[in-house]
């Protein structure tokens, strides 16, 4: 079953989402993003608008859900590159909620984030100011996956009964799979019949099939990953810190060899270390998201483990498709959720499930 | 015949504006600094009469005159001469959620916005319209606008179909006049809307006052009968035509910076460096790798505005000789005098205690004044304004130089002084000659740049590569580059989605110094 994540026992738990703390939530989704998840800042801009009109945002755990509460997922489906150019439409969430209100036959009271990675992470928070209902303080991946079967309900065996898609232009579809491998197929499909990019809802939950069933705190975590961010003067250290997580190295980008294939970016890049780093070398292998880290042909960390590159002097982390030749960067990576590491989780999202012929070596994070 | 080889920089910068004089071996053989003038045309008209008088007869031999200005940054930082912009974006019910100047800072986009709409049109990311474009909406739009001076185009996905945007210009202009502003996101950025479309608004905004700068330089080159090419530098380092910097004043923003931070690095000789460019306002910080600026594609904010083209990579410290102490609460800056130092400074006979001030307690930076005798609280607050300033600039060289303290850093700019001899997060700290118009030399010695783009299949990626720098090193040797000196400085890979094969598009840019022109190689 999936446990607490690892940063969520530190500290306090954040019980209200305000829109001070956006700018640091967004900070913090992109480092969960390990490269993918999309650009946060139209994100942020929006959540950041829509706080300031409609008042904070409640967030809850999974002890304080009721009876009569209802949880589902909202995210945006599609190309990232494609999301920062054709945004959302205004109504298209309210279209959402009410065709899921219609099949559920009840109303829903909660919003989760199928991912903490990325403007999925962020984009929540605004969608349940717009329609006045309650954040859980969890999600369904605990970083970024590009596949709506990698999620730790479905590692934990909770099925998914329908979802609901729609597009900028105003289309709605349904879509009842046999199992959620069917349904990133066709919603898939559907997304770039739709131009690439959608907003999704579903995994429709109550209190009880939630427990024990997503990664708790992990919207907390993110904001108060933000929050040290910029508090701090050195931020790449305060992040590891926060994070628990090792700098792997320091250095610039040397190659990028990346391309699109059916809508995932694929390749690799290279960074030379610089200063202390000097003389060595790093591949990171990229589908959507970071996924493996070479160096003298051998695997330093590979996914479920989280690794993101961040920029060594902002400490910002870096979206693939946003990787440049010459950046200057750094390397991060730190352990994944427990819920990963089961016999179940590796299926759904370890090294094979992106096609590596690796073991999966555990990444021990800051303490050797 | 003599050799018409001499190169006139002139840069306009918020406090000051400089001119240079370089010789054909690169030597800057005129020099001078005189205050920034509210009309641009005193400045400019007063720098180049100065270095031209200090040449004498060898005026004859100044073929070309390059000119770089911060004024369109200062003009939205301080929210001064702006034009008002109408916004129209093309693609709605998609996008609707996020309306035009999502996140401006609320003054600027009440001085700039004279209204925006929404409408039909735009694209997906295939070419597939999202709604029929709203002509009637267009024209119902502009019919109820107040005042306007440009209009701002934005259409989803224009980047790669660009059709609609040209036909909306086209619509506006036949409607309201052959002579309407109207600028097309196309020609500001690339994909990436919000800051795409801010970056075009801003370009609109910015129009009247490019103009002021271009005119001001072609009234004075024609007042002094140089026979000269005339040139605008752009955000990176190479040069354009005056016409093009009038219409796309944004590609000019970074040219400052660019400036000062190349002719920093070519005057103090180091090809790998840290630039500190301390004016009146503030120190802009930069780095020198293999003598060019390190830039940034990232989004970076103007004036609060996010925007997204690419610019030298600077960090801004709002430290300059203008800054003003907060002798009370000992706050320094952001506050500045900017260019009314030379009336409002204590060192000038003002009452403003500014960091300049705060220098002359220590030994007057400007020869032939003196501090007037200080209340002891105004002496102890400029005293400790130093100390700050210390710490700042040596947490801003730490930030740049990722943790290596080897690195040498550049002091150029008319602040200069206010950097001390020695901070524990630089190198050797290098002053060097004529470093006070770095900027102005920075222009002077512009690249002349081409670039290039080649479309491949992934598997063709090194090929492409290869002839996208062939074709960027032809054009850059075609806009005047010497043939010796040219080089690739920048290569962008960028993948192309959704098509049938992994493709990718690789951007070349090539660039060197214009090849030096000989009598011989003159005929006008």
């Amino acid at each position: 079953m999936a446990q607490t994540s690892p940063a969520s026992h530190v500290a306090e738990r954040i019980t209200e989402v305000t829109a001070d703390d956006i700018a640091a939530l967004g900070i913090g989704t992109a480092i969960f993003g390990t490269g993918g998840g999309g650009e946060v800042y139209g994100a942020q801009t929006m959540v950041e608008r829509e706080l300031t009109t409609h008042g904070p945002v409640r967030l809850v755990s999974v002890d304080e859900l009721g009876p009569d509460d209802v949880v589902m997922l909202m995210s945006g489906i599609g190309a990232p590159t494609v999301g920062i150019e054709m945004l959302s439409s205004k109504g298209q969430i309210h279209a959402l909620l009410e065709e899921a209100e219609r099949l559920l036959g009840r109303p829903v009271t909660t919003l989760m984030a199928a991912e903490i990675g990325g403007s999925n992470g962020v984009r929540p928070i605004g969608w349940a100011a717009q329609l006045g209902l309650q954040v859980l303080d969890a999600d369904g991946m605990g970083r970024a996956f590009p596949d709506a079967a990698m999620v730790a309900m479905n590692a934990a065996g909770v099925h998914c009964d329908w979802a609901v898609q729609s597009d900028v232009v105003g289309n709605i579809t349904v879509m009842k799979t046999v199992d959620l491998h069917w349904l990133e197929r066709h919603a898939r499909a559907l997304t770039v019949a739709s131009g690439s990019i959608c907003i999704g809802a579903h995994y429709p939950m109550t209190a009880e099939t939630v427990r024990g069933a997503v990664i708790e705190g992990t919207v907390s975590a993110a904001i108060r990953v933000g929050h040290a961010l910029l508090n701090a003067s050195d931020p790449v250290s305060a992040i590891a810190a926060e994070l628990d997580a090792r700098v792997l190295m320091s250095g610039k980008i040397t190659d990028l060899d990346r391309r699109t294939v059916g809508g995932f970016v694929r390749g690799s890049v290279t960074i030379s270390g610089i200063g202390e780093d000097r003389g060595r070398l790093q591949r990171l292998e990229l589908q959507n998201e970071n996924l493996l880290v070479l160096e003298d042909g051998e695997v330093l960390v590979s996914v479920p483990d989280l690794i993101t590159i961040i920029d060594t002097e902002t400490g910002h982390a870096i979206t693939t498709e946003m990787l440049r030749f010459g950046q200057r960067v750094s390397v991060l990576a730190w352990p994944c959720d427990p819920v990963w590491r089961t016999p179940r989780g590796l299926e759904l999202a370890g090294p094979a499930a992106f096609g590596y012929d690796l073991p999966y070596i555990p990444f021990e994070g800051a303490a050797r | 015949m003599t050799a018409r080889d001499l190169a006139l920089g002139v840069d306009v910068g918020g406090t000051n504006t400089d001119a240079v004089i370089l010789d054909g071996l690169g030597t800057v053989i005129a020099h001078t600094k005189r205050p920034t003038t509210d009309d641009v045309t005193g400045g400019i008209r007063a720098g180049i009469a100065d270095v031209l008088a200090s040449i004498g007869p060898d005026r004859t031999r100044v073929s070309r005159v390059m000119l770089g200005t911060t004024h369109a940054t200062n003009a939205i930082v301080q929210r001064r001469g702006l034009d008002r912009v109408a916004m129209i974006r093309l693609g709605a019910p998609a996008a609707t959620e996020f309306p035009p100047l999502t996140g401006w800072p609320q003054d600027l986009a009440g001085i700039v916005l004279a209204g925006s709409a929404m409408l039909g049109g735009g694209h997906m990311v295939d070419g597939t319209p999202i709604s029929p474009l709203d002509r009637d909406g267009i024209r119902r739009f502009v019919d109820g606008l107040d005042a306007f001076d440009a209009i701002a185009v934005a259409g989803i996905f224009s980047p790669s179909s660009p059709e609609q945007e040209l036909e909306v210009a086209e619509l506006l202009r036949g409607h309201l006049g052959q002579d309407t502003r109207v600028f097309l996101s196309q020609d500001i950025g690339p994909t990436g809307l919000l800051e795409r479309e801010n970056a075009t608004v801003l370009n609109a905004a910015l129009y009247s006052v490019a103009l002021a700068v271009t005119d001001a330089l072609v009234t004075v080159v024609a007042e002094e009968g140089l026979d000269a090419q005339t040139f605008f530098a752009q955000n990176d380092g190479t040069l354009m035509s005056l016409d093009y910097a009038a219409q796309y004043p944004v590609l000019t923003i970074g040219s400052g910076p660019a400036n000062s931070i190349r002719g920093a690095a070519y005057l103090s000789g180091h090809d790998n460096a840290i630039v500190v460019d301390v004016g009146g306002t503030t120190s802009d910080l930069g780095v020198v790798v293999g003598g060019f600026p390190r830039e940034s594609t990232l989004p970076r904010e103007i004036g609060g505005v996010r925007t997204n083209f690419r610019m030298p990579d600077v960090l801004s410290v709002g430290i300059g000789g203008g800054t003003v102490v907060d002798v009370v609460s000992g706050r320094v800056g952001p506050e500045s005098v900017g260019y009314r130092i030379d009336r409002e400074g204590l060192l000038f006979g003002g009452s403003t205690p500014t960091l300049t001030d705060a220098a002359a307690i220590a030994g007057s930076p400007v020869a032939g004044r003196r501090l007037p005798a200080l209340p002891s609280a105004t002496a102890s607050a400029l005293r400790d304004a130093l100390a700050v300033v210390t710490d700042r600039l040596d947490a801003a060289v730490e930030r740049l130089s990722l943790g290596r303290a080897d690195i040498p850093l550049v002091v150029v700019g008319g602040g200069g002084f206010l950097v001390p001899d020695r901070l524990p997060s630089a190198g050797e700290i290098l002053r060097p000659d004529h470093g006070g118009v770095a900027n102005a030399v920075g222009a002077a010695i512009s690249l002349a740049g081409g670039r290039a783009d080649q479309m491949a299949p992934m598997g063709d990626r090194e090929s492409a590569i290869e002839q996208a720098s062939e074709a960027a090193i032809a054009k850059a040797i075609q806009a005047g580059a010497d043939p010796l000196d040219v080089s690739i400085v920048e290569i962008l890979e960028t993948h192309v989605p959704y098509t049938a094969q992994p493709t990718v598009n690789v951007s070349v840019k090539a660039a060197g110094p214009l090849a030096r022109l000989t009598a011989g190689a003159v005929s006008g």
